[in-house]
């Protein structure tokens, strides 16, 4: 998929700088997001990478208004298409959630109210935010559902979501996502609970819709393979940081932080032959065991005394690595 | 393990079936859901069969099925020698101890009411006389086998994480000594450095106790690292079996070549792979087509295809189920 | 991975702790408990004993009273404050015998009917249908009308009207866990169903069990009162707390304290018994999901 090079105008659409989630529990603090900062401009497509436990799922949650009681979030900035997100009151926030920015998450089948049929909740967007009536609705909804790939509209509209495939309901979900026609999708692992072959045609769903739109997409996904099919730019979280962002073109091949490495030297699609995959000693730091300097630093097979100091950010253009030493640089070790 | 051994056929699958009845009222003939159909595999000590193929393909019943855990509506069963249909209690008792099994959900898979320590030696309890003091060592070296730490003996499964929890389900899979592990997904609901880890284990055990590995996945990724051989299931029925090598390069059945399409590889874009991604959704297998049961998304279908099903018969090193598949593979 | 193994008994004992109402809860009932426990050599006089001489004494506090009988005496110049720690004795008994029988009959028949399915488990279920459609107190009445009225056949009455509720509690756990991979493990390494159903599955079916049973004991005694108040249960003069409500009924107006004391301490015992089963079932529950 060749997505046409993103124009930069001077302000980016979505800006985070700095945001933290907390979550307090009886064992201390548990830093969800630390320190996140990223860019994205219209029309772009980032992919955020990262196994279980480092904070993409919440990040994009964070910037939803998603979040409930104990999170705690701070950020220092947090600005959408020129508004500022921290300042703005509950409904304001409402009324961008949803209409200018969308998401969609992980598991289909129950992403869908089971009490209500397609058509419903595809109308219930439609009348919230574009305050559409209901005969107007129906017939939208039916268009959004023919531009999602669904073939018979018609009986599709009065199913109910027990009644359809896991990838149906998907199309589905991302019909309501851009019917209000956002400026930004979030894809929370799209197509993790989908089969192999409905996840290649979602993707390309995705792709195709992103281009015919223009919207920014987040694309966010623990699998490196199902980012590197859509995304131009690759985010990668260990731990509730950011770690590495790179181009997508670049990042497999060149990657510049240690666990971006090790993570692709784990991918068994990287073994080739090799009769042992490669693991990553140790495990991700939980509450009680977070190192103070790099947190990676544990588990790094470059580490050296100064990674006992909290890793600087290291940005050059639209990428940045947080890494005392970061690799494939030149002077750096390879 | 001596080569004698290691050619040693372990558990051997003749046209093992399963139709479920699903009750439809007290008016109504009960519908038949034809789960699994004609699938026949052998497989060798130190051996691994993947099995690959979408949901509804399957393979989680045939996985229950060779792990004793549902008795197969048609075909036979042949573990180490003992044929499962018809053996008498003592023999099966013993066929039972010669296969376990692995499951995907680490969090569904270990009593959360049971310490670990209770939890692996069970098996030994149930089936053995050994006593507690030899039961508690024995529980021990496995732990050590797998990866964990003696003193965890003492814990509930819900301190452990994911990886951890799979390292004490396999680790209770292998305190009887099986011959064959059924493995259903043991690694999907991982991430990619545990999965690592895992599968890493899994083939160091095998190396060292000579096990047989049915291995049931839905990454072909994996798949292809682990597996000696593969079939290739859709709709309860077998598509492509035989060497992995062979089938990886060389895919002849439109269905594997859709798979291998579909699947996400770095660096590859995804509008390359426009004309080999399949539409449509899988059949409903309460109605399974009266032809090939993939005609209705296959793109070389033709009209033979929708009529007649294919038997499945040796081309080219494997076992396909293809009407076309001597043309496709000349042109490939 | 923590350095401690929190044992499920702590882990749910942090979370009870922390609400106030079971707290409160507990202690109540704690306090009943040993009240009830001691009432021969706490209570001032014997339950049985009467003494027309100071027959409808009122409370110490009021005008006429006086602190001989903190809380006044009754018709017949019966202590009340004695009673009713007495009555404490057989309300708790009854509670917890008809708790336990139910509990015991109930799990059996629920595991069973969950774990064997088919027509038994359809059998069982039907018959449970049947008892949980009649009002529960007509049916108390109706099996102490058959068997005779007494002490011992009212707790049989109550244990059989509360049955089906333990029973459909066993049950829906059992067929949830059934399912489970681990079942199916401990099957494959060659666990009977006796095991099966004892060793591994009963075990994660508890907590439900416990929540019901806790808030069972508040029914069982609220019912065997009301039993009693009709006549039908405990026959005087044994003190139990609804026998001394029906003894009172004409004193309403005269005299207050014979009603009402009664009346205050089943609504105190049964408050203090709900407050423990809410807070159980909160304490448990979270671990239930897990």
């Amino acid at each position: 998929m060749q997505v046409a090079p993103p124009m930069h105008p001077s302000a980016p659409l979505l800006e985070i700088t700095d945001l933290q989630v907390d979550f307090p529990s009886d064992m201390g603090v548990l830093h969800a997001v630390d320190g996140l900062s990223l860019q994205l401009h219209a029309g772009e497509v980032l992919g955020i990478v990262g196994e279980s436990g480092s904070g993409k799922s919440v990040a994009m949650m964070a910037l939803m208004g998603l979040l409930s009681f104990p999170a705690q979030m701070r950020a220092a900035r947090m600005h959408f298409a020129g508004q500022d997100l921290l300042q703005a009151s509950a409904a304001q926030r409402r009324a961008i959630a949803g209409k200018d920015m969308a998401m969609i998450f992980q598991d289909p089948m129950s992403s869908l109210n089971p009490s209500f049929t397609v058509a419903y909740q595809l109308c219930e967007t439609l009348r919230l935010h574009r305050g559409m009536d209901a005969r107007a609705a129906r017939a939208q909804a039916a268009t959004l559902l023919a531009q999602v790939g669904i073939a018979d509209t018609a009986s599709r509209l009065d199913a109910y979501p027990h009644q359809l495939s896991g990838g149906m309901c998907q199309r589905v979900m991302i019909a309501m996502a851009i019917a209000c026609q956002p400026q930004l999708l979030i894809a929370d692992e799209p197509t993790t609970a989908l089969d192999v072959t409905v996840q290649a045609q979602i993707l390309e769903l995705l792709a195709q819709l992103q281009r015919a739109q223009g919207m920014a997409m987040v694309l966010i996904s623990h699998d490196m393979g199902v980012v590197s099919q859509v995304a131009q730019r690759v985010a990668v979280m260990y731990a509730g940081q950011v770690v590495e962002v790179q181009a997508a073109s670049t990042l497999f091949d060149t990657p510049r932080h240690p666990y971006t490495l090790a993570l692709l030297q784990a991918m068994p699609q990287r073994s080739r032959g090799a009769a042992r995959l490669a693991t990553i000693p140790g495990m991700v730091p939980g509450i009680s065991d977070r190192p103070s300097g790099c947190l990676f630093a544990p588990r790094c097979a470059y580490v050296q005394t100064a990674c006992s100091a909290p890793a600087p950010v290291h940005r050059a253009g639209a990428s940045q690595v947080r890494c005392h030493f970061p690799l494939n640089a030149p002077g750096g070790p390879t | 393990m001596s080569s004698a051994q290691r050619d040693k056929v372990v558990v051997q699958a003749t046209a093992l079936g399963q139709t479920f009845r699903i009750g439809r009222g007290l008016l109504r003939a009960p519908a038949l859901l034809q789960a699994v159909h004609d699938v026949s595999f052998s497989i060798s000590a130190g051996k691994t069969l993947a099995v690959v193929g979408e949901s509804g393909c399957g393979k989680s019943t045939l996985a229950r099925m060779v792990a004793l855990a549902q008795a197969p509506s048609a075909g036979d069963l042949t573990l180490q020698g003992v044929q499962v249909h018809g053996a008498s209690g003592t023999a099966l008792a013993a066929a039972r101890r010669s296969v376990q099994m692995v499951f995907q959900n680490p969090y569904g898979s270990l009593n959360p009411r049971q310490r670990i320590g209770q939890i692996l030696e069970a098996p030994l309890q149930i089936n053995t006389r050994i006593a507690t003091q030899e039961r508690r060592a024995l529980v021990a070296q496995m732990l050590a086998r797998v990866g964990l730490r003696a003193e965890t003996v003492d814990r509930y499964p819900h301190m452990f994480s994911g990886g951890q929890r799979q390292r004490i389900a396999i680790a209770r899979a292998l305190m009887l000594s099986p011959a064959l592990v059924v493995a259903d997904e043991p690694v999907s609901a991982l991430d990619v450095s545990i999965q690592a880890q895992i599968l890493n284990l899994l083939q160091d055990l095998q190396e060292a106790l000579g096990l047989a590995y049915l291995f049931i996945s839905h990454d072909l990724g994996v798949v292809r690292h682990i597996a000696d051989e593969v079939l290739v299931m859709y709709l309860g029925n077998t598509m492509e079996q035989g060497d992995k090598n062979l089938i990886f390069e060389a895919p002849l059945h439109p269905y594997t070549r859709a798979l291998l399409a579909s699947t996400p590889a770095l660096g590859r874009p995804v509008g390359s792979r426009q004309t080999l991604l399949l539409q449509g959704e899988i059949p409903s297998p309460l109605a399974p087509p009266a032809g090939c049961v993939f005609a209705s998304r296959c793109p070389q279908a033709t009209s033979r295809c929708q009529q007649e099903r294919p038997q499945l018969a040796p081309l080219h090193g494997r076992l396909i189920a293809c009407h076309e598949a001597a043309k496709l593979a000349a042109s490939p | 991975m923590a350095t401690s193994t929190p044992s499920p008994f702590s882990a749910f004992w942090t979370a009870f702790r922390s609400n106030r109402g079971a707290l409160l809860g507990l202690w109540t009932v704690l306090a009943i408990v040993l009240i009830a426990a001691l009432a021969p050599s706490l209570a001032p006089y014997d339950p049985t004993v009467t003494d027309n001489q100071v027959f409808l004494t009122p409370p110490a506090w009021h005008s006429g009273g006086s602190a001989a009988h903190w809380l006044g005496t009754d018709a017949i110049g019966r202590d009340i404050l004695s009673r009713l720690m007495h009555g404490a004795r057989l309300s708790l008994a009854i509670g917890v015998a008809v708790v336990a029988l139910s509990v015991l009959l109930g799990c059996a028949l629920g595991l069973a009917a969950g774990y064997v399915r088919g027509v038994f488990d359809m059998v069982v279920m039907r018959c449970m249908d049947v008892i949980l459609t009649l009002p529960s107190l007509l049916l108390a009445i109706v099996i102490v009308a058959i068997l005779g009225p007494g002490l011992v056949n009212a707790m049989l009455a109550v244990s059989i009207v509360v049955l089906p509720h333990y029973v459909r509690i066993t049950r829906a756990a059992v067929l949830a866990e059934a399912q489970r991979d681990y079942v199916t493990a401990a099957r494959l390494s060659g666990a009977g169903h006796l095991r099966l159903m004892l060793v591994e599955i009963l075990p994660n079916c508890a907590a439900p069990l416990i929540v019901q049973a806790s808030l069972g004991l508040s029914t069982a005694i609220l019912d065997a009162a009301a039993l009693g108040f009709l006549g039908l249960g405990a026959q005087p003069p044994l003190p139990e707390w609804g026998t001394m409500l029906a003894d009172a009924r004409e004193f309403v107006l005269r005299a207050w304290w014979v009603v009402t004391f009664p009346g205050l301490a089943i609504l105190i015992t049964v408050l203090a018994l709900n407050l423990l089963g809410d807070g159980l079932r909160d304490a448990l529950d979270p671990k239930l999901k897990r």
